[in-house]
Order: C-alpha cells, then sequence, then structure tokens
C-alpha cells in the first residue's frame, strides 16, 4: 500500500520536501513510519516531540495506516503571537 | 469566518464579520509580531501552516464554542508568510448577548488555537533562524 506523508517547518528543512509518497506494509502503524524516517533522516526529533496526524486527526502512534491515507508528522505548533 | 491569508488582517472586517444585534458585546483579540523573543532581537517570522488540518481545528474552536457559551458569532483568522514587526499574525473576534461570555470565549480561541492547530513560526535573528519550540 501506498501512503502520502506531510512534512513541516523543520522536519520539511530536514528532509528537503514537502510531501513524499510512502509503500509500507500492511499493518505498519503511523508510530512504524515515523521511526523509519528517523532512521533514515538525520537531525529529526524524537517521537515524544512530534505530534502524528493521520487523515487531518489527531492519533495515537499505534493507529495502523491505510492506503491513500494522509499522514502528516506535527512538530510542536507556534501559531499566533502575544 | 475562519480564515488562512497571505496578506495583511483586516482586523475591522473581522469584527463586522461577528456583529448580531442579539450581540452587546464583542471581544477582539489581535496577536502582534514583537520585536524580542527569549532575549533577541526579531527581524522577522516567517509563519507556515498544514492549511487543511488547521482550517479543520479552527473550526472545531468554534464549533466548541457554539456548545459552551451558546455563540456562533466567532470569526478566527490567521496569516501565514513572511511578518514584519509589528504586524498582526492572528485576530479572534467572539460576540455574544453580554460581555463576560465574549471574553471567555476568545480566551479560550486563542489559548486552544496555540495549543492544537497545526501552524508554526520560524524567528529570524542577527544570529540565526530558529522554528519555535522544535530546537534549531
Amino acid at each position: 500500500m501506498e501512503v502520502r506523508v506531510k512534512l513541516f517547518a523543520g522536519i520539511r528543512e530536514a528532509v528537503g520536501a514537502s510531501e513524499v509518497r510512502r509503500s509500507c506494509r500492511e499493518g505498519t502503524t503511523v508510530g512504524e513510519l515515523w521511526q523509519q524516517f528517523q532512521r533514515e533522516v538525520p537531525g529529526l526529533p524524537p517521537q515524544g516531540r512530534i505530534a502524528l496526524a493521520v487523515n487531518r486527526e489527531y492519533v495515537t502512534p499505534d493507529t495502523e495506516l491505510h492506503d491513500g491515507d494522509e499522514v502528516a508528522f506535527i512538530p510542536p505548533v507556534s501559531g499566533g503571537s502575544g | 469566518m475562519v480564515e488562512l491569508t497571505y496578506r495583511e488582517i483586516d482586523i475591522a472586517a473581522v469584527e463586522r464579520a461577528v456583529q448580531s444585534p442579539a450581540c452587546g458585546g464583542i471581544v477582539t483579540f489581535v496577536g502582534r509580531v514583537r520585536e524580542q523573543s527569549r532575549g533577541r532581537s526579531v527581524q522577522y517570522l516567517e509563519y507556515e501552516a498544514y492549511p487543511e488540518m488547521a482550517v479543520a481545528k479552527m473550526q472545531e474552536i468554534v464549533a466548541a464554542i457554539r456548545e459552551r457559551w451558546d455563540t456562533d458569532r466567532v470569526a478566527i483568522v490567521h496569516r501565514l508568510g513572511r511578518l514584519e514587526i509589528g504586524e498582526a499574525s492572528v485576530a479572534i473576534a467572539v460576540a455574544a448577548p453580554h460581555r463576560r461570555e465574549a471574553f471567555e470565549a476568545c480566551r479560550y480561541a486563542i489559548d486552544r488555537l496555540k495549543e492544537e492547530v497545526p501552524i508554526w513560526k520560524k524567528e529570524v535573528t542577527p544570529d540565526g533562524e530558529e522554528w519555535i519550540g522544535q530546537g534549531s
């Protein structure tokens, strides 16, 4: 199966892309996918420091992925000012 | 009214969007870029969003306010891209029959936005640039 992975802010800069497609085995969880990125890309934060989203909802790392899912690795948010 | 924009936020328009004859109190929060951050002088900021999810999360905030304070007169506008010192990055207006609900709901909206809406800012200073909250 294949998923789309959206990357933002410091993670986007470390990977060098704002979106990538990834093939993964059936049953792969979003946390495992993040661990794959961590192994491949130096300088990514540990899992406890980021949030995970699937199809635009926050999810826990044990959430299983499905073909066509939109995954996002969400670094600590910092919108607004004041 | 929930919006992301790359242009200057029209604060008067945000306030107008929530006005209603039933509402006597309007509270507007405007967040502006500060010249100092953690002891360093800021040259400018860059804001980035996950737009589809950011809009969905802002709409959830509006829905939560409707449940809790019984008003749907809420506007949230966040700016993206490069912002100079003093420019507004976010404007939130809430209108309610009375001021207490308007104050409470407006504060709730900005606090929750800062906690969970996927928007990020990068500070650019004379010493370099840094995504806030993410280490260097």
